[in-house]
């Protein structure tokens, strides 16, 4: 008996944004607040970090509720009904449940069921991992419309006293929906890890030094961390980073992915309209736009001012903000780069919706 | 191979672009810190600036030990010799 040969599913060449949507939740925090928790000013803030304010949300708004709300704006920008999409991925590393994934959730809150839902893991570069992966789905014909949301509720994980990256965090979503395209809308994604600077930024310990300390506060009847882990931690894990580690890498190592992202688009920085990086620190920002040797004619994501750094969220939260304030932008292209724990970075072209 | 004057005036070259602060203010005795209030960031925007300028390599946790400008040419001096 013969093998029968098995059907594929009809690609297609291209892909673009053509929706995208931002929540911002409303509690703002600015650098007077953050200087009650830790020995500071204002000046200093905004010098080291171009930081003046951030939004966080209040307790009664979870992650899911962010995503949900960047979502309804996305698809409805991109006039289809969350029934017409084919896969919906959530970035984020904030979601409070190891399992099940947040973007099932949000699948079913948008009427999206039973489209395929998964979160990514990717920290500030997980928005354009999911670029990357909704390009190839809808690409590769899987799926026609793939929703991508990078949403981070990142005040549940960090501590106010601790100076090395909690000051700078914000909370917000961002969505985009991926659809089919007559012309090219989005760039080869440039994307990888090095897995070896593991360390330079995450939780300060694993959920199973959560279960341990849990267990010996129930014991003493206090939450007795410095037992368990041999420091002054406390029970809840948060983040933490070192800074200048990170900083020399996300400058010199990723000015060169954003190189390879224009190189692999076959454009130029003066073919450029846009460029949003990850809004992680402004001294960054500079730094990559004087590296990348970017016209001044490209008008530059600088929402970290206001937004703080959101991971996931910040860069759709810096293009809508972009699109907003200079509607001409729309078609125009955009040059991405995400970068962030792992340590994992991903970068693109692509034309703005 | 620079020599130890020449790995100064290098420095100071590099210290002025990033902070406009006067190549004659830089010398070996003052701290990047304390004497320059060079802050962090500044400071590895320096230090890959002069990894090129000089051809060596400055790992993250050499830069912490560097705290005198003297510190800085010693350190370049020995990793090109």
């Amino acid at each position: 008996m013969s093998v029968p040969t098995l059907r594929q599913t009809q690609t297609r060449e291209y892909s673009r944004i053509i929706g995208l949507g931002v929540y911002r939740p409303s509690v703002l925090v600015t650098n007077d607040d953050v200087c009650q928790w830790i020995d500071s000013s204002d000046e200093w803030i905004r010098q080291r970090t171009g930081i003046v304010t951030r939004h966080r949300a209040p307790a009664e708004v979870e992650l899911i509720d962010m995503a949900e709300a960047a979502a309804r704006e996305a698809l409805e920008k991109a006039g289809i009904e969350g029934s017409q999409l084919g896969a919906v991925i959530v970035s984020t590393v904030t979601h409070p449940y190891a399992t099940p994934s947040a973007a099932a959730l949000l699948c079913d809150r948008i009427g999206a069921t039973p489209a395929p839902a998964y979160d990514i893991s990717a920290a500030c570069a997980g928005y354009c991992y999911g670029i990357a992966q909704a390009d190839a789905l809808v690409r590769s014909g899987s799926a026609d419309y793939v929703l991508v949301v990078g949403a981070e509720k990142l005040s549940d994980f960090i501590d106010n006293s601790e100076r090395s990256i909690s000051f700078l965090l914000g909370d917000g979503a961002g969505a985009v929906v991926i659809g089919p395209s007559e012309t090219p809308g989005i760039g080869p994604s440039v994307w990888g890890s090095d897995g070896s600077k593991w360390n330079t930024i995450g939780m300060t310990h694993s959920l199973l030094d959560v279960r341990d300390l849990s267990d010996e506060a129930e014991r003493d009847g206090a939450g007795n961390a410095a037992a368990v882990l041999g420091t002054e931690a406390k029970i809840w894990p948060t983040l933490r980073q070192d800074g200048q580690s990170v900083f020399r890498w996300a400058v010199w190592e990723m000015a060169k992915v954003a190189k390879r992202a224009l190189d692999a688009a076959g454009i130029g920085p003066e073919d450029l309209s846009a460029f949003v990086p990850h809004q992680a620190n402004m001294r960054i920002i500079d730094e990559m736009v004087k590296q990348l040797k970017l016209p001044e004619s490209v008008i530059v994501g600088r929402d970290i001012a206001d937004a703080g750094n959101t991971s996931a969220a910040s860069i759709p939260l810096a293009t809508h903000r972009l699109l907003e304030e200079n509607p001409e932008l729309s078609g125009k292209l955009s040059l991405q780069i995400g970068f962030g724990a792992g340590l994992v970075f991903g970068a693109q072209v692509v034309t703005l919706p | 191979m620079a020599s130890n004057e020449e790995i100064l005036a290098g420095l100071a070259e590099i210290i002025n672009e990033e902070t406009g602060l006067a190549p004659e203010a830089v010398q070996l005795e003052k701290s990047f810190t304390d004497d320059l209030d060079i802050d962090s960031i500044s400071m590895m925007t320096i230090v890959v600036n002069a990894e090129e300028k000089f051809g060596v390599r400055i790992p993250d946790e050499e830069v912490k030990n560097l705290s005198t400008v003297g510190d800085a040419v010693d350190f370049i001096s020995k990793a090109q010799a």
